[in-house]
């Protein structure tokens, strides 16, 4: 067993600080050490795009950062979307147009769907599908979901 | 995954004093979308992780007055692509920095660490060779520069010795009237690896194009500079279907794929061609919509 790590950061804009394993990535300490399951583990090797957070406002796979690196940084994971007045309008527009069904790849999806129109309010349908290449769903399709995001892009 | 220890040096003298030390027991990491996938599934072993982000010239992205531009080795892609500036000078590593994986992996993944994980198909690799880039290294021995075409010297393997580790890429401001491109060929839309691949940069005078550099990946067990295929373009006007057709074949000429999951060695040599001649095209009209 290594020497455990200690790491300070601010996680969904709290101050947090976690003791990890070096070889502990961002989403095992999310998970098992911090008990927010939000983050899906998928495929672990980041192409599902399931562990998706914000590191510094720029999205990340949690599960291909060691949470060692994560000193200083500032996470955004998707218990920190909605806000204490209710949902966040990505959650809503997913809800209303059924954009899950088992709902493992939806935390990812909102979570990368929010880092695109904090950058790009009003995306085109191309660029939102561009976007979330990354993200995988293997039960209900795209097109629900990119529907999703553009309607809260009011397109 | 394996047990290691993570180590952050700030210096550049720090982390090549370990990576001398433990040999190929120490792994530099910048975004790790190569090295923690390998430790995970035990296809590479590290005693050591060094993570590199913290050493300033590892992180720099800088466009000098001339117009050249240096750009660390563990600078991640939405870093570059998201420079406005750096990305009209270098127009055919744009094309990579934007395709590399999806916007996830973009967020994390460096340009040094698609070089030093050295695949065949990686999609860097060739639009650095075409943008003339050098590798700039710093070893327990002093610094050296390598040009990015010989620094990948098998699947997997580079030119770095014990104690060296890769800082930063360097790349020529671009002549005027100079524009450059890469393609892959992929069965899908995106996120996937390259069955074929080529980057290209031109110079025009007018209609006649004074240089030329075609680099192609995928289709070697390095990506490679293909001297005579540029060499074929030279001197010739852009509406040459005969030296473009020469061209073309003397980087089918110099593929020498193997057949895999991915491709035969028929396709990817076919693929390869139609490559190079689609970025040509992309990178005449690059170049003369700069005007």
């Amino acid at each position: 067993m290594s020497k455990k790590i200690q790491v300070s950061t601010t996680i969904n804009g709290e101050p947090t600080d976690f003791l990890c394993e070096p070889n502990q990535s961002l989403l095992e300490v999310l998970r098992d050490g911090l008990n927010m399951t939000g983050s899906k583990e998928g495929c672990n090797n980041g192409n599902c795009g399931a562990c998706s957070v914000l590191m510094d406002g720029r999205l990340v796979n949690s599960c291909l950062v060691l949470g060692a690196e994560c000193e200083g940084a500032a996470i955004t994971t998707i218990e920190g979307i909605a806000t204490k007045d209710g949902l966040h309008p990505l959650q809503q527009k997913f809800l209303e147009h059924a954009a899950l069904q088992c709902g493992i790849c939806t935390p990812g999806f909102i979570v990368a769907a929010k880092a695109l129109l904090d950058k790009n309010p009003h995306p085109t349908e191309h660029e939102v599908r561009y976007w979330l290449a990354g993200n995988l769903c293997r039960c209900t399709g795209y097109d629900k979901i990119i529907r999703a995001v553009l309607d809260v892009a009011g397109a | 995954m394996q047990n290691f220890e993570y180590l952050k040096p700030t210096t550049i003298e720090q982390a090549v004093a370990v990576l001398y030390r433990e040999g190929d027991q120490a792994k530099p990491l910048s975004g790790g979308t190569d090295l923690i996938v390998q430790l995970r599934e035990g296809r590479r072993s590290a005693k050591f992780v060094l993570d590199v982000k913290k050493i300033p010239e590892l992180s720099q992205l800088t466009l000098n007055a001339d117009g050249s531009v240096v750009i660390g080795a563990a600078t991640p892609c939405h870093q570059i692509y998201g420079n406005a500036a750096i990305a009209a000078a270098l127009p055919g590593l744009m094309d990579s920095c934007t395709l590399i994986g999806g916007t996830a992996i973009q967020g994390r993944a460096s340009l040094g660490g698609n070089l030093c994980t050295a695949s065949p198909a990686g999609d860097s690799i060739p639009s650095l060779i075409a943008h003339h880039a050098v590798c700039v290294i710093a070893g327990t021995g002093g610094w050296r520069e390598v040009p990015v075409e010989a620094f990948c010297t098998a699947p997997g393997r580079n030119c770095l010795q014990r104690g060296e580790m890769l800082v930063s890429i360097k790349l020529p401001a671009m002549p005027a009237h100079s524009g450059g491109a890469y393609l892959r060929f992929i069965p899908r839309n995106e996120m996937d690896i390259a069955v074929a691949s080529a980057g290209v940069t031109v110079t025009l005078d007018g209609d006649t194009i004074t240089a030329a550099r075609v680099a192609i990946g995928a289709v070697a067990p390095t990506p490679l500079l293909i001297d005579v295929a540029g060499a074929a373009l030279v001197g010739r006007s852009i509406g040459d279907q005969d030296a473009i057709e020469a061209c073309v074949a003397a980087a089918k000429a110099a593929a020498k794929p193997i057949t895999d999951m991915r491709g035969t060695v028929e396709q990817r040599v076919h693929l390869v061609g139609v490559m190079v001649k689609r970025a040509l095209a992309k990178a005449i009209e690059r170049a003369q919509a700069k005007g």
